[in-house]
Parts: C-alpha cells; sequence; structure tokens
C-alpha cells in the first residue's frame, strides 16, 4: 500500500466518488490541497464567496441529483458556508462541504482563522464531522458522501485540520459504509400499501400533493403513471416543481400561499390527499386548523420525523417515494375501477375553480412593464425548456407561477431557508452540470445584490448563464405586506439608489440589457438568449404590482385575496362554499351539488 | 383528521405535559452528547436531568435524559433523535416497567445530640451512609429512585440542609415487563 499525504487522500477519495468539479475559495488551511488538486482531473470553479460556493455547489446538485462538492478555508471560510448548508438541508439536497481548520494542537487556541464549525453548523447539517487523523479520512469522506446522498439527502461538513491535510497515511478506499445507528427505511410496508391504495381507488375527490421528495427521488414518471391510472389531479410544492409536467392536463399548478385558486380549493375540497415527498411546509397549509378539513391523508416520506410532525396524518408511509408510488401502482392494478362520474365531477369543479380565479395579469402595450409579463415571455422565447433558478421574492413566486416546468431538475429556488442571494450562484452550478443548457437565473433587484460578485465567476468561467432582473425598486415581497397589511408604510424596503445593472454588468465584462416596456422586452430576451455569452437583462418593472392569490398569514388556503383591494376581481371573495368567510365555511361545502360548486 | 401543531415548542391542546425518561443509545464519539442536546435546546426544552456513561459495549454510551413535554412533542423529539447518524437506539422507559437510581449527597446540620441521633435513624430507614462528619454536620449520601429521594430530603429538610449536589438520574428497564403501570420506582 502506498503511502499519501491527506491531501491527497481527500482527491483520491473525491475521484472515487465521482466527483467532477469542486467550487470554493482558498485559503491559508487548504492551500496544500488546491496545489494537489491542480493535477488532478477534477475542476475546481473559484467563486467569489464562500456562501455563492454553496449555492453553486447546490445549484449543481439540485440540477443533476449528484452530491455538490465545496471547499473553503478555516475560520470565515468555514462560517460563510453556514447558510449555504442550512438552505441545502432545509431542502434535501445533497451538499458536501470540506473546510480547513488549524492544525490539531492549535484546536482551541483562539488560532488565526480558528473557529468552532463543526459546533456551529451541527443544527445546519445533516450530520458533520472533524477528522483527526489522516488514516481516518478516507472512512470518513466516504461516509459523509453516503450520508449526504442516502434517505432524506441533506448537507454535510467534514472539516479538516491542516495537520491531518499535511500527515501521511496508507490510503485504501473503503468500499462500504458500518454505521450501525444510519439505516434509512426505503422499503414501504406492504400492509400500509394496501391501504394506501384502497383509499385511493374509493376516493372521490383525491388529490396529490407532491414535493421535493417526488424529484429527489427520482419519482416523476411513477407519479405520472399513477395519476394517469386514477384520474388524480396533482398540485406541485415550490419544491415539487416540475416533478409533475406543468402543462399535464392533470396539473393544478403551486398551492400554498402564493397558489393557484384552483389548488388550494382542491386541498380544502378534497377527500383524500396523497402526499408524496411534501412535508406541509406552513407557506402550504396556510393556518392549520383550516386545512384540509374533510381530507383523510396517505403520507409518503423517507423521513419518519416529517410524519406526524404538522399534522396527524390516516397512513403514513415511510419509503422512498418511488418505491412507494411502484408499489401503489402495482397494488392497484391496470384496472382500478374508480368511480368516473364522481371522479368527473370532481375535475370539473377543479375546472371551474380554475375558470373563476386563473393566474392573470393585463398588460397595457403602452403601460408600464409587468414582471409576469416578462416571465411569460421568458417561458415562451425559451420553448419552456430552460433551467430556471431564483432568489426569493415577488420575482420567485411569479416564476414559479408562470415559468410552467416541465421536467424534474428543471426550477431551482431555495424554499425552505428562502435565501436571498441562492440564485446567481445556483445558476453558475446548474451551468457548470449542463453547459449547453439555456440556464436563467430570476432576480428582483434585491436579491441579486446579494452575490452579485458572482458575475465575476461566470465570466472568468465563461459560462452563458442569463440573469434576469426584475427591478421594481424595492424588496418587493416585504413592501407587498406592507402594502396589504401595514397602512403602506414602506420601511426599509424602497430601493431607489440601485446601481446601473447594465453597466455593472458591463464592469464585470457581460452583455447588459435594460427595458421598460413590453416590446423592449421582447427584444432584448431575443438578443440576450441569441448571445452565445452570459447576460444580464434589467426589466424595469411596475413596483405596485403584487404577487396574487395570497393568503395573508395566519389564514386558511382558501381565504385568498385574489386581488388588490380596489381592483375588479378583489370583490367579496367567489362564493364556493363562502370561502372569504371562515364562518360560512360549515360542513356543509363537502354537501355542495357537484356542479363546480358555483352559486 | 386532528390538526395539532403550533410553530415553536408552546404547548397545544390535547395531552398534558409529562415527564419522560428517555434511554438513548449512542455511539460513544466526541461530540455526540452535544447532538443530542443541542437538538433538544434547539426546540426551546429544558433537560430536567441528564446522566451519561459508557455501557457494556466500550463503542456505546447510554445518555439517560428527563424531559417534561406533551405526548406531541416528546413523539417528535424521539423521532429527530434517532434521525441522529450517532443515535443508535431511543427508548422512552416512560412507556415501560423501568427501575430509576440517582446519588444525592447532602449536608444537613446536625448540632445537637437530639438532631444527630434522629438523623442516624433517618439514615438507617433510607439506607443513607455518612460519608463526612463535623461538629456541626453530617455529610450524606443517598441512592434511590426520585420518590425515595424527595421523601428523604423533604425530611432532612427540617434540620436543615447546608448543600446538596445530585448526580442525574439512571434507568434500566425491568427484565419483567408488566402489561400496564408504566410507572419507574
Amino acid at each position: 500500500m502506498t503511502k499519501l499525504s491527506g491531501a491527497q487522500i481527500l482527491i483520491e477519495c473525491w475521484k472515487k466518488e465521482g466527483v467532477e468539479v469542486v467550487f470554493g475559495y482558498p485559503g491559508a488551511a487548504t492551500v496544500e490541497i488546491h496545489h494537489h488538486l491542480e493535477e488532478s482531473p477534477i475542476r475546481f470553479v473559484l467563486c467569489r464567496h464562500e456562501q455563492a460556493a454553496v449555492h453553486a455547489a447546490d445549484g449543481y446538485a439540485r440540477s443533476t441529483g449528484r452530491p455538490g462538492v465545496v471547499l473553503v478555508t478555516s475560520g470565515p471560510g468555514a462560517t460563510n458556508t453556514v447558510t449555504g448548508l442550512a438552505g441545502a438541508n432545509m431542502d434535501s439536497v445533497p451538499v458536501v462541504v470540506f473546510s480547513g481548520q488549524v492544525a490539531r494542537m492549535l484546536i482551541g487556541n483562539d488560532a488565526f482563522q480558528e473557529v468552532d464549525i463543526v459546533g456551529m453548523t451541527r443544527p445546519a447539517t445533516k450530520h458533520n464531522y472533524l477528522v483527526l487523523s489522516t488514516g481516518e479520512l478516507a472512512q470518513t469522506v466516504k461516509e459523509a458522501f453516503y450520508v449526504a446522498v442516502s434517505g432524506r439527502p441533506g448537507s454535510v461538513l467534514v472539516d479538516l485540520p491542516k495537520d491531518v491535510i499535511g500527515g501521511e497515511a496508507d490510503f485504501e478506499y473503503p468500499r462500504k459504509v458500518a454505521l450501525r445507528a444510519y439505516r434509512p427505511h426505503l422499503t414501504p410496508h406492504p400492509r400500509q400499501i394496501m391501504k394506501a391504495a384502497k383509499l385511493l381507488v374509493s376516493a372521490e375527490r383525491p388529490v396529490v400533493l407532491a414535493g421535493g421528495g417526488v424529484i429527489s427521488s427520482g419519482a416523476s414518471e411513477e407519479l405520472v403513471g399513477l395519476a394517469e391510472a386514477l384520474e388524480i389531479p396533482v398540485t406541485t410544492t415550490l419544491m415539487g416543481l416540475g416533478g409533475f409536467p406543468g402543462s399535464h392536463r392533470l396539473c393544478l399548478g403551486m398551492p400554498g400561499m402564493h397558489g393557484l385558486y384552483r389548488a388550494n380549493m382542491a386541498l380544502q375540497n378534497a377527500d383524500l390527499i396523497l402526499a408524496v415527498g411534501a412535508r406541509f411546509d406552513d407557506r402550504v397549509t396556510g393556518a392549520l386548523p383550516g386545512f384540509a378539513k374533510q381530507a383523510a391523508i396517505v403520507h409518503i416520506d423517507v423521513d419518519t420525523t416529517s410524519i406526524h410532525k404538522i399534522l396527524d396524518v390516516d397512513i403514513p408511509l415511510v419509503a422512498d417515494a418511488r418505491q412507494a408510488l411502484m408499489a401503489l401502482t402495482a397494488e392497484i392494478g391496470a384496472a382500478p375501477g374508480i368511480d368516473a362520474a364522481a371522479r368527473g365531477a370532481w375535475l370539473g369543479r377543479i375546472a371551474a375553480w380554475h375558470a373563476r380565479a386563473p393566474l392573470s395579469y393585463s398588460q397595457d402595450p403602452e403601460g408600464p412593464l409587468l414582471p409576469q409579463f416578462v416571465i411569460e415571455a421568458l417561458y415562451r422565447r425559451t420553448q419552456g425548456k430552460a433551467v430556471i433558478c431564483t432568489e426569493v421574492g415577488q420575482h420567485q413566486m411569479w416564476a414559479a407561477q408562470f415559468y410552467h416546468c416541465e421536467r424534474p431538475r428543471q426550477f431551482i429556488s431555495s424554499g425552505g431557508l428562502g435565501v436571498m442571494g441562492f440564485g446567481l450562484p445556483a445558476a453558475i452550478g446548474a451551468q457548470v452540470a449542463s453547459p449547453t443548457a439555456t440556464v436563467i437565473d430570476v432576480a428582483g433587484d434585491g436579491s441579486i445584490l446579494m452575490n452579485v460578485q458572482e458575475l465575476a465567476t461566470v465570466f472568468q468561467e465563461s459560462l452563458p448563464v442569463k440573469v434576469a432582473v426584475l427591478n421594481n425598486g424595492s424588496l418587493g415581497m416585504v413592501r407587498q405586506w406592507q402594502d396589504l397589511f401595514y397602512g403602506k408604510r414602506y420601511a426599509a424596503t424602497i430601493l431607489s439608489d440601485s446601481p446601473d445593472f447594465v453597466k455593472l454588468a458591463e464592469a464585470f465584462g457581460i452583455r447588459g440589457f435594460t427595458a421598460s416596456t413590453p416590446g423592449d422586452a421582447e427584444s432584448i430576451i431575443g438578443q440576450a438568449l441569441s448571445h452565445p455569452g452570459p447576460a444580464l437583462m434589467e426589466f424595469r418593472v411596475s413596483p405596485t404590482e403584487l404577487v396574487f392569490p395570497m393568503v395573508p398569514a395566519g389564514k386558511a388556503i382558501d381565504e385568498m385575496i385574489l386581488a388588490r383591494p380596489g381592483d375588479p376581481g378583489d370583490g367579496p371573495e367567489p362564493p364556493d362554499g363562502g370561502a372569504a368567510d371562515p364562518e360560512e365555511r360549515g360542513p356543509d361545502t363537502d354537501a355542495l351539488p357537484e356542479d363546480g360548486g358555483d352559486s | 383528521m386532528i390538526v395539532n401543531g403550533t410553530n415553536g415548542p408552546a404547548e397545544t391542546q390535547g395531552d398534558p405535559p409529562r415527564r419522560h425518561t428517555l434511554a438513548i443509545q449512542v455511539d460513544n464519539r466526541p461530540g455526540v452528547l452535544a447532538r443530542v442536546t443541542t437538538l433538544i435546546s434547539g426546540r426551546g426544552f429544558n433537560i430536567d436531568s441528564l446522566s451519561v456513561a459508557e455501557t457494556m459495549d466500550p463503542e456505546v454510551s447510554l445518555i439517560t435524559l428527563i424531559i417534561t413535554g406533551s405526548p406531541r412533542i416528546i413523539s417528535q423529539i424521539i423521532k429527530q433523535l434517532r434521525k441522529l447518524i450517532n443515535v443508535i437506539k431511543v427508548t422512552d422507559l416512560s412507556e415501560m416497567d423501568y427501575v430509576e437510581r440517582q446519588l444525592i449527597m447532602v449536608r444537613v446540620k446536625a448540632e445537637d445530640q437530639d438532631s444527630r441521633s434522629e438523623i442516624m435513624r433517618l439514615c438507617k430507614i433510607f439506607r443513607a451512609k455518612v460519608i463526612d462528619v463535623s461538629l456541626k454536620s453530617f455529610t450524606l449520601e443517598i441512592t434511590g429512585g426520585s420518590d425515595k429521594m424527595a421523601a428523604a430530603l423533604s425530611l432532612l429538610a427540617g434540620f436543615g440542609i447546608e448543600e446538596q449536589v445530585s448526580t442525574g438520574l439512571t434507568a434500566m428497564t425491568r427484565s419483567f415487563q408488566q402489561k400496564q403501570a408504566p410507572k419507574g420506582s
């Protein structure tokens, strides 16, 4: 057996794990690793901030399903990764961060660039490690990757003291991982499958609530198969977008706070919800006591802790989503014998809800540019095929609503943690993973500035990333809350001194465009998309546009605001079961005639 | 369908909070106790008592932890604990027959003959040991379950307790499990 240095062992381990690219930023504690990485076939993408490096690895992981790898130095290099680690972990994305650490004898001495990153990231990761000898490095790396990708995926940090990196040990890559306490449960229990199948077949008003688990387990095909076999409509959470084709006739779009009217109404009036890899986030359920009161719930999740966490479910199914859906499909068989009349009536009701309150906006050709129009123009011009990354805020919701994603891993957004500044680095990761794809970061004028330095990475790596900044001169989502609930006092949300985005892009060597009319918007999208390199498009959009529907905090998800108070369409809530007034939403909604429920 | 959650650790409707004794087997490695306690404190809960030691298997430690909460919260904490990579097994002993023991050292005022002999009598009853003695006080070592401790301490309080320290409770299931009556003794 040959002796290798810790740095060499680390790189050999990465090769064995099939790592093709590492994102990061160097420092004194990791210079030795970079020294050896330079002569390996692994590509290193130098981001301009460690937080962005983790988001880039996250974007890479979300777009490929393979773990994203990050290498940063000790101290501030490590602390800068915390947001990225927490975000990836909340959204169940496999990211492995390797951080430099001071030499073992200096740990605890307040040495230069020393920080207890293992202690700090304990609650922000799925698991983390401090490697205490060169000899245990290979085993630890193997474990770290295994933990990151298996079960419910998540982020893992491996802290590497400088002398562990500099030390020597025999290298042999372990063939397997032996963790006595960690064995993800992937196979569904046959009896639970039987019970769930029975409910699914007999339900009159079923809905599938599909989350990110559908994407991470690769269950999209199985989901489409099951939905079609049983004629069940499917609503996909923000994390699940693309997990079920957005243009499918059974697709209801996104539910929740800014969900589609039909999606929320379907959940509220369903008699059965099949939740697949979704965790009943508060942005999806709204006020819990008013959530889906008539529905029995079947909950498929690989993470036991997600089940019964927010609400009690009738049939828990701890399993990998794909395996569970396959088992359900098999159990249901070829001719499930659903009540076609009841199903037709249910789908009719849903269609009527949609006809009453579709997603809409009206772009006056002479008037101010609307953000929804921009997203739709991007959708048209890319034939719906681009990889869409987003930041966090209004633009994120408009992208989720108006860019209908057809395939898994097409929509990349920070859901659970809601990290502004996520989109641009995530787009870098996605573009590195798919060099020929059209990758667009949909951003706001607030978010883009949170990691704008990554335009330098885009330029240096020659990545043809397109950035679409919806500039409304404000931190729009918070402003929207102020608009609706805080007496229009726009405290701390006005961004009147934004930079000249075209010049900013050009300063980084990137083509910049700006538009403030619908015609110009179409034109610059065409130019930016046909430009072979990276481009930034600034769209000066109306600052008053709000994201609708909106479920106010603390309300049930059928208590939606559909338009700005005073605008046409804001009126008393459509009277299906009197959704605007909880007092009127009695148990008798169930007994409404199956005629679309209208009055 | 029952809906019961709120944000944060606030107790909601449903069953009232109860004391639970959790036996948590973990990998005997640095940082594992911190993972367990971080998880609990991160949810805003106080640990009533904690004791940690190696088991027969030197690679495994046992954490005995007492925490008060509603069944829903406790079951969520147990599930979260099981999710930790280094946690091997979590048992809620409160659901079973078990024995628990704790060790208390207590310095009691003993200045006159009457109290000195009365304290000695109590020692016999509680099978306590005198482990230090001076002209003005006795220091006693008492072991037992939480009920016995409470009884002994309330009787000794009459003489005046000068100082008191205690280990955490540690616990073990009984080899014979009754069908019901989950109660430590």
